[in-house]
């Protein structure tokens, strides 16, 4: 399999393109290909496969995002960046779990991409923040919430969903989750 | 304006499904009350951190769902650098091995220190017979012009060097027995240069000492010998000399009895302030009246001017100890000390014939 998707291993320009179009298979492919240099470097130095999963999506997802936002530009190898970010945040986990000993066995050639993953990690507190909130909030206001802001979902939609005879009852039901959400959102730390 | 309301305006306002009128007027509101600007730039913050927060998970479980089709199995054996067994040893078991290894490096040296065999003086103990092949290559660098070695004798040269002296005329000898150690075959040549083949007829190793007999048809009886083997101990600042072959020719060393044990409290040897070099070992020591008190042994290196002689005691022993049966000649020990009235240069005059170097051949 892993040959496979070697010989078939998509160019930069390909991926970006791809992810900026929304494309699952080409998405799929960037995954594919570069796992295995991943997996390498973390079970390698350390870590096991569920730390090498973790590590590569928090990546690509930093990728992802980067090319979303139209601020990656291809002065650099796909590949050299993905192996960098990777390496980075596996150094960050391993001295928080205090298994680094100073050294890592490398594999590839990799960039400083301290910034990056700073920015990224920014954004992570927030989305951890929304989770608990979220969490905290409870039902049916969670499913609200999902339904209408992330899903896009009608209020009429909605409204048949949980039963809600009026439809005005169902606003007043949402805005007040969304105050609380707010309050509970801001009130962590 | 309850927040409910307003929150309501700003989500109709976003979305745009606001009259154009509401739209100036909730514009105006915007402009002139910062509570309600703050309240607008806050929900758009927040509601898009929402939408994100829901793409990520969205993103996360596409990418989950590519993970769970990989073979991860399968990859990790591919990608995994599999150390030798031994650093996988030191990886897993470190800790213990660390504290093994200290516990026999402390093990080790409490059975030195307890056992003495880390003392210095031991260990620096050098004993005197001498690598006669070392000692040519230095006179063969040092020696200005000196002919070539006479080619008299046909044998190769010796390879040990030490001292012996005479017990009886009949051509008993004493020397030490790390002159003789090992030796193939041993000759002693006397004051005139004269070689006797000779043979080690007892040996008492935990002494360093040696009983050699001439059985040489070319030698004549000595004579009678002029000195005795003292049984009781010296004295110590006693004036004690010595002769011996450290050298191709006789050399005489003075000194005094500096201690009646060596530094290791062995006390079958004196430590002696003789000068003596390689070669000196089997040696005789001898005191003012010209009685034998030891034979010289080794020397210190680490403290200058220190040396051993074997006390004569632990040789009139050796020599007590001999099988009658390796005695082909009767070993009589001469009781009478004719030097004792004479002066050190005429005791070592009459010495010297009787004093003799061993030259000891191995393959």
């Amino acid at each position: 399999m892993n040959k496979d998707l070697k010989a078939s291993a998509p160019t930069d320009s390909e991926i970006v393109l791809g992810i900026l179009n929304n494309s699952e298979i080409v998405l799929k492919r960037l995954y594919t290909t570069y796992f295995p240099m991943i997996l390498q470097l973390i079970i390698n130095n350390n870590g096991d496969e569920d730390d090498a999963k973790d590590i590569y999506q928090e990546a690509i997802i930093v990728l992802y995002n980067k090319i979303k936002a139209g601020d990656f530009e291809l002065n650099s190898k796909l590949k050299t960046y993905i192996y960098s970010v990777c390496r980075r945040l596996w150094l960050k986990r391993l001295s928080q779990m205090n298994r680094y000993g100073g050294d890592i066995r490398d594999f590839e050639e990799h960039l400083p991409v301290e910034e990056e993953i700073d920015n990224h990690n920014d954004r992570d507190v927030q989305f951890d923040k929304m989770e608990s909130a979220l969490q905290l909030l409870g039902e049916p206001c969670k499913t609200i919430m999902e339904d209408f802001y992330i899903k896009n979902r009608s209020m009429q939609e909605i409204c048949e969903r949980f039963g809600y005879t009026n439809a005005d009852n169902a606003k007043t039901q949402k805005y007040k989750c969304l105050q609380r959400l707010k309050k509970l959102f801001f009130q962590q730390k | 304006m309850s927040d409910n309301q307003l929150t309501e305006f700003i989500e109709r306002y976003l979305d745009g499904s606001m009259t154009a009128e509401e739209r100036v007027q909730f514009e105006l509101l915007r402009k002139n009350d910062a509570a309600v600007e703050s309240k607008v730039t806050e929900h758009i913050k927040f509601i898009g951190l929402l939408k994100q927060y829901g793409e990520r998970l969205e993103l996360e479980n596409r990418l989950n769902a590519i993970h769970n089709e990989i073979d991860v199995h399968a990859l990790k054996e591919e990608v995994m650098i599999h150390p030798v067994w031994i650093v996988r040893m030191w990886r897993n078991h470190h800790s213990k091995i660390s504290v093994a290894a200290s516990i026999a490096i402390f093990g080790v040296l409490t059975i030195l220190i307890l056992t003495g065999k880390l003392n210095n003086d031991k260990s620096k103990y050098q004993q005197l017979s001498e690598k006669i092949n070392n000692m040519e290559k230095t006179v063969a660098q040092i020696g200005h012009g000196r002919t070539p070695v006479k080619p008299k004798i046909t044998r190769t040269p010796a390879n040990f060097r030490g001292t012996g002296f005479a017990l009886t005329s009949n051509g008993y000898l004493a020397t030490d027995y790390h002159v003789i150690k090992n030796a193939d075959s041993v000759y002693v040549q006397n004051a005139a240069g004269e070689s006797f083949h000779a043979k080690v007829i007892y040996t008492e190793p935990q002494y360093d000492l040696a009983i050699l007999q001439i059985n040489d048809p070319s030698f004549k009886n000595l004579g009678p010998i002029p000195y005795n083997l003292k049984r009781a101990e010296g004295d110590l600042g006693e004036s004690v000399y010595t002769l011996g072959y450290p050298a191709d020719n006789m050399v005489y060393g003075g000194g005094y009895l500096a201690s009646a044990a060596n530094y290791s409290g062995d006390t079958t040897e004196y430590v002696i302030s003789v000068p003596v070099n390689p070669g000196n070992s089997g040696g005789p020591l001898l005191d003012e009246k010209g009685n034998v008190i030891g034979v010289i042994t080794a020397r210190q290196t680490q403290v200058a001017g220190a040396y051993f002689a074997k006390k004569s005691t632990y040789l009139l022993k050796a020599i007590q100890n001999i099988p009658t049966d390796s005695l082909s000649k009767t070993l009589n020990l001469n009781t009478k000390n004719k030097l004792a009235g004479l002066s050190r240069t005429q005791q070592s005059s009459k010495l010297k014939n009787y004093v003799f170097m061993v030259k000891v051949y191995n393959q």
